[in-house]
This record gives C-alpha cells, structure tokens and sequence, in this order.
C-alpha cells in the first residue's frame, strides 16, 4: 500500500518557496559589477538545495521513537565535535579569527554549532519531555540547563556570539512551551537581565526592586532566592570585569550597536551600508539583480550575513513583506505541528525547531536595520552556506514527520 | 510536563502572536525604513557610487583689435584620481610614479589637494603628455580611480611677444583658493595667473561641466558612461581686446636679441593700447599648467629680467620727457610761453650756489627760447624754468599731472609712479636743512625724486597729444575714461606740439628718426644710472602730430641716448601708420 511520503504539503511549500527565493537572492548576490566568487556560488547552494532535500526526505522516513533514541548519541558527538572544533577549528568570512569551522587537511568540512542547533533541541526535549510535570523550581532546571550549557560554552569559546544567542532562545522557548511559568523564566533570565543593566546604576537599581518583588510573588525555596538575588548581584559586580574580557572588535560591534555613527567608516560601515541598501529599495525595489549597493560592493557579505540586506534593495518593501509572510507561515505551521504531535517529545523537538529559526531570523532581519546588534549567524533558507542549508532542511524533515505522526495522523512509514 | 491540549493551545496562542507580534514589528521598522525615508537613503546610496568628474571648461578666446587670435584653447589630457582614501592616494600616487614621472612634492601636493575634497577627483597632471597619457592608458586596469580625460589648454600663437600682457592659465594655488574672489572655485581648476587672463579671469573662465562615474566601495571606477546625463562645459564668450597683433608683433621684433626695456603704444583719444612690451620676454605657453622649475629658473636668473614687466612694474627716472610736464606747468602758471629766453643762456651748464649743473651738451645751446630748448632739450634753460615757477608749484603741478599714479591699465601688477608731493617729502628724506633748492633743478629735467612707468607716460603724452585730456590706457575695449590733465588753450597746446614736432626734426635730438611723411612729435630722455651699465633711453612722441593716432612711450634700459629710444619708437609708428588696417590720417601730412 502506498503512503504518502509527504503529509504536511503546506509546511513543505513554504519552506520550499524560502529555499527557491533564498538560492535567487544568492544569485542576484554574485551579480556585482567586480566579479567575485560569490558570482558562482549559487550553483553550489542549489546543489546544497538538492542534497537537503533528499536528507530531509531521509530524515522523514525515520520514526520519532529513533529519532528520540538517537538524541543523546547525536548530542555526545555534537559535544565531540564542537572539543574538537576547539583544537583544529579555523575561522571564515568576517570572523576569521574565530574557530567555528571543524577543518581537516585544509577543507572546511563544516561547523558543528549548526548540528548543534538539531541536537541540542531533540536533547532538551526528551529531558523535558521525561518528567511529568513542568519545572517548578529553579533546582529542578539544572538539567535542562546543563544540556545547554555544555554546547554553549563550547561555541562562546570559539567565539560565536550570535549562534550563541540562539541556543539561549532555544532554551527558553522551550521551557515555555514545556510548561514552565513565566515568573520563573523570567528569574532564570534575571542574572542576564542584570549584567545588561548594571552599566548604568539607575536602571539596574530598578531592576533589583522588581526582581525582590518577583521573587517575593514566587516564593521560591529560601535557597533558590537567595541564590538569585546573589547572581544578581554578583553580576551587577562582574560586569565591567566582563566587558574589559571581551575582545575589541566585540566592543565595538556592541557600541556601534548603540550608535552606528560612531564610527561610520569601519565598524559601523556595515549596518549603515545595510540600511542604505534597505532604504533606497523604496516600495517596489531597484530591481532583481539591480541594487548598486550590492552591485558595487558597498553592502557586505552580500551572500551571507547581509543577504536580506538584497532583498530589501532589490525587491523594495513588497519583497521584504513577502519573505517575512513566508516566514510567519513557517512558523506558524510549526506552532500547529507543535500543537497537534501526540506526544511531549515530538511537540517539544518541533517548538524547539521553530524557536531556532525564529530566533535566526529576527537576529538576522534586525540586525540589517540595527534593531540587533551585528552578530554573524546567517538567515535560515537565505545565506549562502551548506551545512546551515541543511540543517534547516533536517528541520523540515522533522516536522514533516512529527506533523504525519501528530494527533490523528499515523506515521508515514512505522518501525 | 503539562501537556494538557488546553494548556497547549493557550502556550500555542501566546506563541502566535510574539511570533505575529514579532513580524509585525519587523514589517513596521523596514516600511519606516523604506517607505518613510527612502528618500534619504536613496540619496545615500547615489552619493556611494556617483563621483562627479568636472569637466574643465574651454576659457574665453582672446581677439586682437582686428578679430585676430592671442590666446585660444587646443586640445589637452588632464589625468585626475578618484581615491577612498589618503592612504589609497599615496599608494596609488607611487605606483604611478613607476609609469611615469611624479616627483615627491608633487605626490605631497596631490595628497593636500585631495583633502580639500575627497570626493573629486584630484587633478595628478593637469596638462598631461602625449607619451604619458599613453601609457597610463596601457595600465589602465592597474588604476581603477585613474580618470584621463580632454581637458582644453590655453595656447598662446604668438608665445613670447604676448606675454607682457596676456598673463598665463595654471592650477589655482591653494592661497587663491582661500581668497575671496575665488569662491567657488575648486582645486585643480585652472585659474589666470596674470596679465588679461588674471585681470579679467571672470570673464574669461568657463562654466565647468559634470560628468558622473559610478564607483565601486574601493572607489574604483566601473562605469564611466550613462551613469547620470552629463552636464556640458560651456566656453565663455570671447574677450576682444585693443591690441593690434600686426603691430605687437612689430612691436616686439624693435628690440632683437640683446635690447631690453618696455614699450607702450596707445590711441591717444580713447586710450586703447595698441601694443605693449617688455623686453626679453617669455613663452607664456611654457607657464600654461605649471611651468618647469628649469625654465622658471633660466628666466629668474636671466640678468635682463624677462620675467619683470618694464613696461608696467619698471621705475625709472623720466629724464628729458619730463620737461613737456614742466614747460605745461610754467605755461598753466603764465610763466612762460615757447618765445621766452631765459636770463642765463646755455654755456654748457650753470652755477647754481656752490654747484656746477651740466647741460647734456657741453658745448651748450646758447640763448634758446622754450621752443627751442624742448628740441634741444637744453637743461640750463629748464633748469631756470623750474627755478621760476618754484619747486612747491613744480610739485603741484607734477601730482596734478599724475606723476604719482598708476596710469589705471587693465593689468595686475602695475606699479605707481611715484613723485613728491610737496617740499615736506625732503624735509623727511634729508631732514629739514639738509636739501637745498638745488633739488628744482633736478626735477625740471627729469631727474631726482621722480620715478615714472613707461606706461604712466604714456599716458600722460596722450593729454599732449590731444586737447589736454589723458586717456587711461585700456587694453580690452570699454568706454574710454578721459580726465583732464592740461589746463592750456588750444594755442599753447599747439605750440608745445610744434616744440616737440621740432625734436624730431633736423633741429631736434631725435633728427635721424623722422619719417618721410609722418610728422612725429615727441621727447627724448636720457636717464642717469647709478650703475655702470650706462643710461637708460626714453622716447615718448606721438604721431602724425597734426592729428595724433599713435602714441608711443618706449624706454631702453641702458641705451645710453633718448635718440635710440627714438629711433624704435619711429618704427613703430611707421608700421603703423602705413599699415593698411591703420585708420588712415585724416589730413594729409605735407611736410
């Protein structure tokens, strides 16, 4: 009897749609008046394109009880991998001095923060998935928070600042979709809250009021409060300690943030390019392959980080309000698929899933008008990049599958 | 956990719309972005990648008298940079210097104008070679921002015999720049550098054209058409002058080789300058575009001082030509007419308290009336002269005459003739009993504290040669400004003509220069030197005398005798008044 192999057509689509307008933009990319590399790339992210989806085929076929199984073999070598990033890593691009890509004889094979991404979440979900109730207290999130905290560690030591950030939406959006109250995520949160404010006296004066206020509302164990209430403090203290361990181009990335004037002609000079670019695309854009910003190599990273950046030049406001849609209807069939998969794990992995991209995007999106600040993790389905190509098409596999599995529907292909 | 499908679904709402929320907010930034200020970026972004490249514009061509060219423009190569930066600048300033030849100063200087505005394009050669625009054109991939393109270059037919008056064209300096009658202007425009193209550099710069290339992020240039419709550069209209070429030729051929000195020739009604010249000159084609330090120093340590205008900057002593100014002064106070003698008459010089004052002869004149001491030019009766009309009123009568000013032609540069103007001069000069009166002999006949222009007696001649009015030499036509110098009637302004009318006659100093035909009135001078290198001639006449047409002022540096002075002077006016585009004498000069 034959089955459908695809049973979630609208989810496919969409992310089909995202592929086909990202690999154009990645073409339109190349199309700069000084030929580059870049002019070429298309073709091979095509070619990423074909092989993702065949993976994400693969990955559909495979039931969600292996899946589940798989979880904490993938996660050990995902660890593995990142220690071994570590050692032997190299870095590309804009970050060349980071170590993020895992590099054997010369040949960036890949980075294992993307896998990272797929196995932290299947981890995270079948930790959370395993106890009953939600997390109530601050206690019982230590192992949740050691799943994450190991990778993370690892990919803030390469550094990776932005994919670091993402696996910090991660962790919180699915301990919100595991159930957890707010009050506690946000006292989870508060450490971070406070190393943010604590550069100015006032703001983190105020918020230790409402953070007593919350703890009050709470009532944690004694233990747990005080212990906030101290890493609060003990942040507040740490912080200009921290900023100092930062390294240069980290500063300035955070100032220029704040202020891209400050220094327009180097670090600021991308986001200002950015916006340049995004501005004069008006309402209907300068045209597919016409925008000179790109054209004239004054956006860049045009492929990668900044590649929305093209869009928004070449296809105007429409073209943006377009891509954005596409991504909303992604994400909002994955909050179905979360909604409808029959079990906890399931629901947790597709959650977790739609977290990391939403977080990719807004992280990406914002950052090409300064609503963010400069990190280098790419747009999901856009950027040029294999390996992240296709971990955005594992993804899809997955929720194909957990959406054939979910309420009502059985698996497409039982083990 | 609680997966309760109503808890589900609540958490799935809430995740709905942060997600919806999120979007939105994302949509509503970029439609501020791109809706609401497009226009600033859009602006933004042509500001990246449109570089304006001035067109230079074609300077206004200069007419002689007769429609003929002095100064017009030929096609040139100007070769300019777009730099993103200093530092690209310098190091793209010394690659280039492997092609071709850019010396250190000239690399600094091009990084200093950069500075001044870095989105122009800086100007590297302003008047580029043949050979080098060659080769820059062969490595022209190596230069991205190199921009070679035609740019008009001022050219001068007659080189040398114009430039006593027509100036140069170069880059404007950085000083003019900050000069307020060079508002507007840019670096690496050009600019008259003197004479006409100075003087009249607002009329004779053109309109500089826009051309747009569109720029990459490293500034190197990647389209250089139909970026943005180009603005033309449009010439001026041409600038006509008085000169008469035929003539400022002529002009310039009198002193050959080795004589030096500067000569003006006017119309004496109406001021127009016919010629002008000082000798040696210099080939104002070399300066066009910044002249070579191994010229500019050939011409700066030349002993004859080409590059000293002779016929405007130079003072001198005006000498004998002077006394048609004292004879005018002794007639307008009544002291004198032409018939009248002297008490003392000419032995060759006379007593004058415990000094011994020579005549230029020392044979001496005898006893002449004024008449004939002006074509004589005997210095014992002048000398009289001016005692009797007394040196306060020969002061007076000298500023009157406009012995201390500029003759008020249209160059730059002119130096004041510089005279007394009252006996307080000395007691400042020597103190109040250190002179005597011994310095009204001096004055009388042209010597002492009096330094004229050539071109200041000129004009004063043009009041003699008229009705008493001297006419402000005009080199570009305008209306003639006339001011009234001679307050003598109609009679005594003709006998002082027929006095002059004598000097060039077998009675007069100048008797070899006269013309068969052309009656010429005028002056000679002989003009003491405190160098060794001997006395400097002066002629001042004008021709014919019944009705003047021409008048020349001419002065040879160290040309021992006024009658040389007389004799180039009487080529002059002999060429020109038997030039067929001469205006023709109106009454027929007998004799």
């Amino acid at each position: 009897m034959l089955r459908r192999t695809v049973e979630d057509t609208p989810l496919v689509i969409v992310a089909l749609l995202l592929s086909c307008f990202g690999v154009a933009m990645v073409y339109s990319a190349g199309q700069t008046d000084v030929p580059s590399i870049v002019a070429r790339l298309y073709r091979s992210q095509l070619m990423w394109l074909g092989l993702a989806i065949v993976v994400a085929w693969v990955v559909s076929r495979a039931s969600v009880r292996m899946i589940e199984w798989a979880a904490w073999p993938a996660y050990l070598l995902t660890v593995a991998l990142l220690l071994l990033t570590l050692v032997i890593g190299s870095g590309a691009g804009t970050a060349a001095s980071s170590k993020s890509w895992l590099t054997i004889g010369g040949m960036r094979i890949g980075q294992p923060s993307e896998l990272a991404k797929i196995t932290v979440v299947l981890m995270l979900a079948r930790v959370l998935a395993a106890r009953r109730e939600a997390p109530k207290s601050l206690l019982e999130l230590w192992k949740p928070a050691l799943i994450v905290a190991v990778p993370w560690l690892l990919i803030m030591a390469q550094p990776d600042l932005g994919t670091g950030i993402v696996f910090i939406g991660i962790f919180f959006a699915m301990l919100f979709w595991a159930g957890v109250p707010w009050p506690l995520l946000l006292l989870v949160a508060s450490p971070a809250v406070s190393l943010v404010l604590s550069f100015s006296t006032g703001l983190w004066g105020a918020w230790f009021i409402i953070l007593l206020l919350l703890v009050f509302h709470y009532r944690p164990y004694l233990v747990e409060g005080v212990v906030l209430v101290l890493a609060n403090v003990a942040m507040g203290v740490v912080a200009p300690l921290l900023w100092e361990r930062l390294a240069p181009y980290q500063q300035r990335r955070l100032l220029v943030f704040l202020d891209p004037q400050m220094d327009p002609r180097a670090s600021g000079y991308h986001v200002i390019q950015s916006q340049v670019a995004i501005g004069s695309g008006g309402w209907f854009g300068n045209g597919f392959t016409e925008g000179t910003q790109k054209r004239l190599a004054f956006l860049p990273e045009q492929h990668t980080d900044f590649i929305w950046a093209v869009v928004g030049e070449e296809l105007g406001f429409i073209g943006v309000t377009v891509a954005l849609t596409l991504f909303l209807a992604l994400f909002l069939r994955a909050v179905r698929v979360a909604q409808r998969a029959n079990e906890p794990f399931s629901s947790l992995v597709a959650f977790g899933l739609l977290a990391s991209w939403f977080v990719h995007v807004v992280q990406n999106v914002g950052m090409t008008l300064n609503l963010m600040p400069i990190t280098g993790i790419p747009l999901p389905f856009f950027s040029y990049g294999g390996s992240f190509l296709l971990a955005c098409w594992i993804g899809v596999g997955l929720l194909v599958r957990i959406s054939s599995e979910g309420r009502g529907q059985p698996g497409a292909l039982a083990i | 956990m609680s997966f309760h499908p109503h808890d589900v679904a609540r958490r799935a709402r809430t995740a709905r719309i942060v997600l919806a929320g999120a979007i939105v907010v994302l949509a509503s930034a970029f439609f501020r972005t791109q809706v609401t200020r497009h226009e600033q970026y859009a602006l933004r972004s042509q500001e990246n990648r449109l570089r304006e490249v001035p067109l230079p514009a074609p300077r206004g061509i200069i007419y002689d008298r007769n429609g003929k060219i002095i100064a017009e423009n030929v096609p040139g190569y100007s070769v300019s940079l777009l730099a993103p930066s200093r530092d690209s600048l310098r190091a793209t300033l010394v690659r280039l210097g492997q092609s071709i030849d850019i010396s250190e100063d000239r690399i600094a200087a091009t990084v200093r104008r950069y500075q001044r505005a870095p989105s122009r394009p800086v100007v590297v050669l302003a008047d580029a070679s043949f050979d080098e625009v060659s080769v820059l054109e062969e490595h022209r991939t190596e230069f991205p921002g190199l921009i070679i393109q035609s740019a008009p270059k001022r050219f001068y037919p007659d080189g040398e015999a114009v430039s006593a008056f027509v100036g140069y064209t170069g880059e404007i300096s950085e000083g003019e720049l900050n000069a307020p009658q060079f508002e507007g202007y840019k670096a690496g425009q050009q600019v008259g550098k003197g004479g006409l193209e100075r003087q009249y550099e607002d009329r004779l710069h053109g309109r500089e054209g826009i051309r747009f290339v569109e720029v990459d992020a490293r500034g190197r240039v990647v389209r250089e058409e139909g970026a943005r419709t180009t603005l033309p550069a449009e010439a001026p209209p041409p600038l006509y002058t008085n000169i008469d070429i035929d003539l400022q030729r002529l002009v310039v051929s009198i002193w050959g080789d080795t004589l030096q000195g500067g000569i003006v020739a006017m119309e004496p009604h109406t001021g127009e300058v016919l010629a002008i010249h000082s000798a040696p000159g210099y080939d104002p084609n070399r300066f066009v575009g910044g002249v070579s330090s191994e010229y500019y120093g050939q011409l700066r340590d030349d002993p004859r001082r080409p590059l000293f205008n002779k016929a405007i900057q130079g003072r001198y002593p005006p000498a004998s030509t002077f006394k048609l100014a004292t004879s005018a002064i002794a007639m307008e106070e009544g002291i004198a007419s032409l018939d009248t003698h002297m008490q003392l008459p000419c032995t060759g010089g006379m007593w004058y308290g415990s000094r011994y004052f020579k005549c230029w002869d020392k044979r001496g004149h005898g006893n002449v009336t004024l008449q004939q001491a002006i074509a004589k030019s005997c210095d014992v009766y002048f000398y009289q002269l001016g005692l009797r009309i007394g040196l306060s009123k020969l002061l007076a009568g000298g500023i009157s005459l406009g012995m201390d000013q500029k003759s008020g032609i249209d160059l730059p540069n002119e130096s004041s003739a510089r005279f007394p103007a009252n006996p307080a001069y000395y007691d400042r000069l020597y103190g109040p009993r250190g002179w005597t009166n011994a310095v009204t002999l001096n004055l009388s006949i042209g010597q002492g504290e009096n330094d004229q222009t050539v071109v200041n007696m000129a004009r004063f001649y043009t009041a003699l040669a008229t009705d008493g009015y001297a006419a402000k030499p005009e080199i570009v036509r305008r209306n003639p400004e006339r001011q009234q110098l001679l307050r003598l009637d109609a009679k005594q302004m003709a006998a002082l003509r027929t006095a002059m009318l004598d000097v060039v006659s077998a009675r007069g100093t100048a008797g070899a220069s006269a013309i068969e035909g052309i009656p010429i009135a005028g002056k000679t001078g002989t003009a003491q030197n405190s160098t060794d290198k001997g006395d400097h001639a002066w002629f001042v006449g004008f021709a014919p005398a019944n009705d003047p047409k021409i008048v020349v002022a001419i002065m040879v540096e160290f040309g021992e005798h006024g009658s040389s002075a007389a004799r180039l002077a009487s080529r002059v006016i002999g060429a020109y008044l038997k030039s067929p585009t001469a205006p023709i004498p109106s009454t027929d000069a007998s004799d």
